[in-house]
This record gives C-alpha cells, sequence and structure tokens, in this order.
C-alpha cells in the first residue's frame, strides 16, 4: 500500500470514528450485561423486559445489546469492556456483582454513561439504581401472616446483604402485625439463581413446619415444592404466573422499564446525570401481582390497602416502634427508618431469632 | 435443636438423585476407559427434551425416557469425536458441555414459563425416579463385577491393547458405554426440571455435572462409592439447609464447604493408601482418557 494512500485510509478510519458522536441521525447505542439468562423467568427476564421497553418506546432512535449469564467477577469486566469498546453510549449492569468491574471499565471509558443495578459506588459517569423491594415485602409478608396455620413462615435468602435482609425484616414485621404468633425461618442458598439447591432449601423449610414460603431467589423451584407439601408462595421478581392460582398466590415483581425509559431519554436530550435513584411501590416499579383467589377476600383487601398507601406515601413500612433482635431500641414511635439505616441493614428486627451469617 | 434424621434422609435421597444418575452412567464410561467431561452437557439436555416430552405428553414417565435418549443421541457427538475421528477426550467433552448448554438454552425458549405435569407419588411416597436410581446402584455394580458383558467393558477400559488383541471391539464397546452414560444423565437432568422445580430455565442444572465428575473420582470407580459419594454432596447440603431451617447457630459458610473438604480428604486418604496398593493407578482405570487405534 502506498503511503498516501495509507495515510488517506488512516484519516478516513479517524473521520469514522469521530463521526458518531456528531451525527445526529446514528441510533444511540445502548448495552446490558445479565448475571443470569434471559429465560430465568426471574431477575435478568425483568431487565429484558425493561431492555425490550425502550425499543418499543424509541424505536430507531436506539439500538440495544445485551450478553447473558456474565459471571460476577473478572469476566464482567471483559464484558464491560466489550460493549465499550462495541460504541455503547449507555451501559447497563443489571447486578450487585457487577459493581467493581463497572468502576473499573467507567475509570477507563469516560465519555460512556455507565448504570449499576442494585450498587452503592457512583461516579461521574456512573450512576446507580435500585427498587424498594421491601415495600413489596411489606404485602406479602401480610398475606403470609394472614394466611400461615402453622404460625412458621419460611424465607429462602440468597445472600446476607442489606438488601435482603430489608426484605425478611419488613416481610416479617407485617405477617406479626396481622398474626402475633408467627416465627420466621430463615435459610441462606448462597445463591440468586440454583433451582436444584432452592428446592432443597424449600424442602428444608417445610420439614421444618412453615406453610408459606417467601424467597428472594429468582427460580420457581420453591413454589414446585411448596405445591407438592400442599404449602403457598409468592412469585418472586417475576409473575410466575404458572404456579397460580396457588402455591403461588401473589407475586413481587421488578418492573424496571420507567426506569429505563426516563434514562434513555436523558441520555437522548443530553441531560443525564450520574445519581442514585431508588423507587417502589409509588413509581411503578415495585408490583404485586394479582393477588388469587385461593387468598380470602378480606385478606386481599387488606393487602392491597396497604400496597395503595405505601404507593400513596402514606405509610413507612418501616415505621416504630420497633426494636433490633438483640433488643435494643432502633425507631421510636412513629419514627421511620432513613434510607442510610435501610441500605446498611445488617440486623434483623427483634422476633426474629436467627442468626444472621457474617 | 433436635432434627428428625429420617426427614433428612428423605430430603437427602431426593436431591442426590440428579448427582447419583448422572454418576453412575460417567463411572460405566469410565470404566470402558472414556472420560467424557461433557455430563453438564447431557444433563441439560436431558432436562430440556424431558420437560418437553412430559409437557407436550403431559406423561412425567414419557418425559425421563425421552430425557435418556436425548441424553444418548448427544453423547454420541462425543462418541463420533473420540472414537471415529480419534479426538482429544478432554476437548471433546468440554465441547459436549459448551453445545449442549447452547442448544438446550435456544430450543428451550418456548418452553419457558410453562409447568410440568405432577407426578404420582411412587411407594413410601419416594418419587419413582428415586427408586429407580437406587436400583441402578446394585445393578450396575452387577453388570460391572458379575457379568461376561461388564467383564469386556472393564478389560477394554483397563487395556485396550489387549481387549483388542482378545478380539473385542474396543470402539463399539466404548460407543454403547458412552450412549449408557448419555442416558443416566439425561435423566439425571431430568429429575431437576420434571420432578424438583417443574418449570425448564436455562442453566437449570447449575453445575450439577461437574459434581458428578467429581464423584466418580472419589468413589474410587465403584457403583456403592458412587452412592455414597451421592449421598456424602447430598447429605451435606440437606443437612446444612437443615440445620438453617431449624434455626440452628452454626457457621453455614463451614458448611457449605463440607462436600467440598469431604472430598478433599478422603482423596488425600486414597492417595496416601495408594503407595501401599498393588496396583499403581489407584482406581483409575488404565486406559482411562486415552484413545484407540487398532492400527497404531
Amino acid at each position: 500500500m502506498h503511503r498516501r494512500t495509507l495515510l488517506a485510509t488512516a484519516s478516513a478510519l479517524a473521520a469514522t470514528l469521530a463521526a458518531p458522536a456528531f451525527a445526529q441521525d446514528e441510533p444511540l447505542k445502548i448495552g446490558f450485561i445479565y448475571v443470569g439468562p434471559v429465560g430465568d423467568g426471574g431477575w435478568t427476564y425483568q431487565h429484558d423486559l425493561g431492555r425490550q421497553a425502550i425499543e418499543a418506546e424509541y424505536g430507531d432512535r436506539v439500538e440495544t445489546t445485551f450478553i447473558e449469564s456474565v459471571p460476577e467477577g473478572a469476566d464482567a469486566e471483559r464484558a464491560l469492556t466489550q460493549l465499550a469498546l462495541a460504541g455503547n453510549d449507555l451501559i447497563f449492569a443489571t447486578s450487585f456483582g457487577f459493581m467493581d468491574p463497572v468502576m473499573n471499565v467507567a475509570a477507563r471509558f469516560p465519555d460512556v454513561k455507565f448504570e449499576h443495578a442494585t450498587g452503592y459506588k457512583r461516579s461521574e459517569n456512573v450512576a446507580t439504581y435500585d427498587a424498594r423491594f421491601y415495600e413489596g415485602r411489606a404485602v406479602i409478608g401480610t398475606i403470609a401472616g394472614r394466611m400461615t396455620e402453622s404460625d412458621i413462615i419460611g424465607y429462602i435468602g440468597s445472600f446476607p446483604i442489606p438488601e435482603v435482609i430489608q426484605g425478611i425484616n419488613s416481610s416479617f414485621i407485617h405477617a406479626r402485625k396481622v398474626n402475633p404468633d408467627v416465627e420466621m425461618r430463615v435459610v441462606w442458598a448462597y445463591s440468586w439463581f440454583d433451582p436444584a439447591k432452592e428446592a432443597d432449601a424449600a424442602a428444608a423449610l417445610l420439614a421444618e413446619g412453615v406453610d408459606v414460603i417467601l424467597q428472594h431467589t429468582d427460580s420457581t423451584a420453591p413454589l414446585a415444592q411448596a405445591q407438592a407439601a400442599g404449602a403457598i408462595g409468592f412469585g418472586q421478581a417475576s409473575d410466575m404466573a404458572a404456579f397460580k392460582p396457588s402455591p403461588r398466590v401473589a407475586s413481587i415483581i421488578d418492573e424496571w422499564s420507567p426506569y429505563y425509559i426516563k434514562r434513555v431519554g436523558a441520555m437522548l436530550d443530553g441531560t443525564w446525570e450520574s445519581g442514585a435513584s431508588w423507587a417502589g411501590i409509588g413509581d411503578g416499579e415495585v408490583v404485586i401481582g394479582e393477588i388469587t383467589d385461593a387468598v380470602p377476600a378480606e385478606v386481599k383487601a387488606e393487602a392491597e390497602a396497604l400496597r395503595d398507601a405505601i404507593g400513596a406515601g402514606e405509610y413507612h413500612p418501616f415505621t416504630g416502634p420497633l426494636n433490633k433482635a438483640d433488643g435494643s431500641v432502633w425507631l421510636a414511635e412513629g419514627e421511620t427508618a432513613s434510607d442510610e439505616d435501610l441500605q446498611s441493614m445488617n440486623f434483623y428486627v427483634e422476633g426474629i431469632t436467627a442468626q444472621i451469617p457474617q | 435443636m433436635m432434627i428428625d434424621p429420617l426427614s433428612v434422609f428423605l430430603l437427602l435421597l431426593s436431591a442426590a438423585t440428579p448427582i447419583l444418575f448422572a454418576a453412575l452412567g460417567e463411572l460405566v464410561a469410565e470404566r470402558a476407559g472414556v472420560l467424557n467431561l461433557g455430563v453438564e452437557g447431557m444433563m441439560i439436555t436431558g432436562a430440556l427434551a424431558g420437560f418437553a416430552a412430559a409437557y407436550a405428553t403431559g406423561n412425567p414417565f414419557l418425559g425421563f425416557l425421552v430425557a435418556a435418549i436425548a441424553g444418548a443421541v448427544i453423547s454420541m457427538l462425543f462418541a463420533l469425536l473420540t472414537q471415529l475421528f480419534l479426538a482429544n477426550q478432554v476437548a471433546s467433552g468440554l465441547a459436549l458441555t459448551l453445545f449442549g448448554l447452547g442448544l438446550a438454552a435456544m430450543f428451550g425458549k418456548p418452553f419457558e414459563g410453562v409447568k410440568a405435569p405432577p407426578m404420582p407419588a411412587g411407594p413410601l411416597r419416594i418419587n419413582w425416579i428415586v427408586w429407580l436410581g437406587l436400583i441402578m446402584v446394585p445393578l450396575i455394580w452387577a453388570f460391572l463385577n458379575r457379568s461376561r458383558a461388564g467383564l469386556i467393558l472393564r478389560g477394554v477400559g483397563e487395556n485396550h491393547e489387549a481387549a483388542h488383541a482378545l478380539g473385542y471391539s474396543v470402539r463399539l464397546t466404548r460407543t454403547a458405554a458412552i450412549a449408557f452414560g448419555g442416558a443416566m444423565a439425561g435423566v439425571g437432568g431430568a429429575f431437576i426440571s420434571i420432578a424438583t422445580v417443574l418449570q425448564w430455565t436455562e442453566g437449570m442444572t447449575a453445575g450439577a455435572g461437574w459434581i458428578a465428575l467429581a464423584i466418580v473420582v472419589f468413589s474410587k470407580w465403584t457403583a456403592p462409592g458412587v452412592l455414597a459419594g451421592a449421598w456424602l454432596f447430598g447429605g451435606v447440603t440437606v443437612l446444612q439447609l437443615r440445620l438453617q431451617a431449624a434455626g440452628v447457630a452454626v457457621p453455614v459458610q463451614l458448611l457449605s464447604m463440607a462436600p467440598y473438604l469431604a472430598t478433599i480428604l478422603v482423596l488425600v486418604i486414597i492417595s496416601a493408601r495408594q503407595k501401599y496398593s498393588r496396583r499403581a493407578g489407584g482406581g483409575a482405570p488404565g486406559s482411562l482418557g486415552r484413545n484407540f487405534h487398532a492400527l497404531r
């Protein structure tokens, strides 16, 4: 190749590389990395519905891609780098464990905007977002407290992190409110998605006399076990409609579409800024799925009233008086928990006798 | 707090079943001298094919049959590569796992979100397939140690040159063993989708195939050893979940680690004893993982 052609090619190449920043009709490229498969029917499935909602909302103005089943760790950093190099302008990383990889990659690509789900580390080009799942857990906790006959409720935890502990506390507080005899048993699966292990965890709880199972893991395996044992459970992250009307009597659904549409809109009109979003029932990000007829009408009405009160901002699920499990006072009468308190929650409320693994 | 040992045992039986099937199948393949690392891929294939068949026909037992056939069919890909084209067994097995996972993910899309038909409880309220797994242990033991066909299979695994010289078809024996391993892994995978979870989800075998491979080594290549290994892994998992459910304050991480610690311990004991053992290779078949070519 002649030197002149080479130079011409090089400058043409440089022009091509620079072009997308200025061209107006180029679609905004948006990348997603998912921790699970889009077919998990739970967490990742719901994020992918959010991605599809972006496409439906903005059509040709956006172009989305995703990489699924990315393990948390070094692979995540590779996947994020790959998305950044592929020219994505906005990248959503949808699992807590992607936090450090996001920070590392974001530092290397200052012009790319990143959004990290459920994390707490931010920078100029890294925003975080989460949903107030504990609001939904208050509602299903109410149903659980009313529905249990053995007065023992089981909870399958994924990892002992604040988000999950909020969920355990919130559901327990509201189950106790409607049924003072309720006890709660907690089993940690140390996984977000492992159907066989979740099934074993559910079976272990059922053998302890639990007749209502709440889960913070993403497969339907606990529902299958509950069904075989005549117990009930709830859809987690997604509706899990296949198990209606019982054992799945209601569900807590993650609805990311409103947030995704809002953030992509901000990118398109140039107003994107880093920040932390933590929206709940009121913003439509936490949705209570249909409460089936397996639940008595008055219980259903009670749960829906609670849902609406939380959604309208009239009631906070963590309202005092509340004590910690060790008996010390946490919230005084009428006091509500601060977001900082919730985000660092590492204790059970009074009445839960289990220990949090350290 | 006391935990009823019987209920733990019943949970264990079910928890151990997928890895028991997969490990028994792999045991037979390895005794024929074939190291098939594709167990996870065959399990997930069986999990999907079995689920699809059970869902389509409404008959879970038909699902298990189809899972066995699907596992055997996909294992023929490995047989083709290693027995006909003499490809490297380790690489072919890994490829089979990746292929199976991808294939199941692709064909599984239409089956997401639907539920498998319920299974009728078997004798003593223990699932039929759990019983089948338990029966397979003495059957496979008797086949390997008390039958002529089993003797030939072991001969092929110990020394394929000698078996060939005696006029036995190494390739045919190994292909049959691979197919059997595939069928067993398929049933093991289907137990997760049809009997435990009742739904199809991508990646649902979650590494059970790898545990099955470890159990074969742990068992020193014997059927009762495989049962012991599956129960150890299944048992410790179930016990730690059960202790948690009962609210017993034990370090959970320690219990989660226990099966792996136990494996390391047993492997150390096995290798320590090996220097006193008459046969150098310990329990491993002599020709394990080596390809055979009659003209070499």
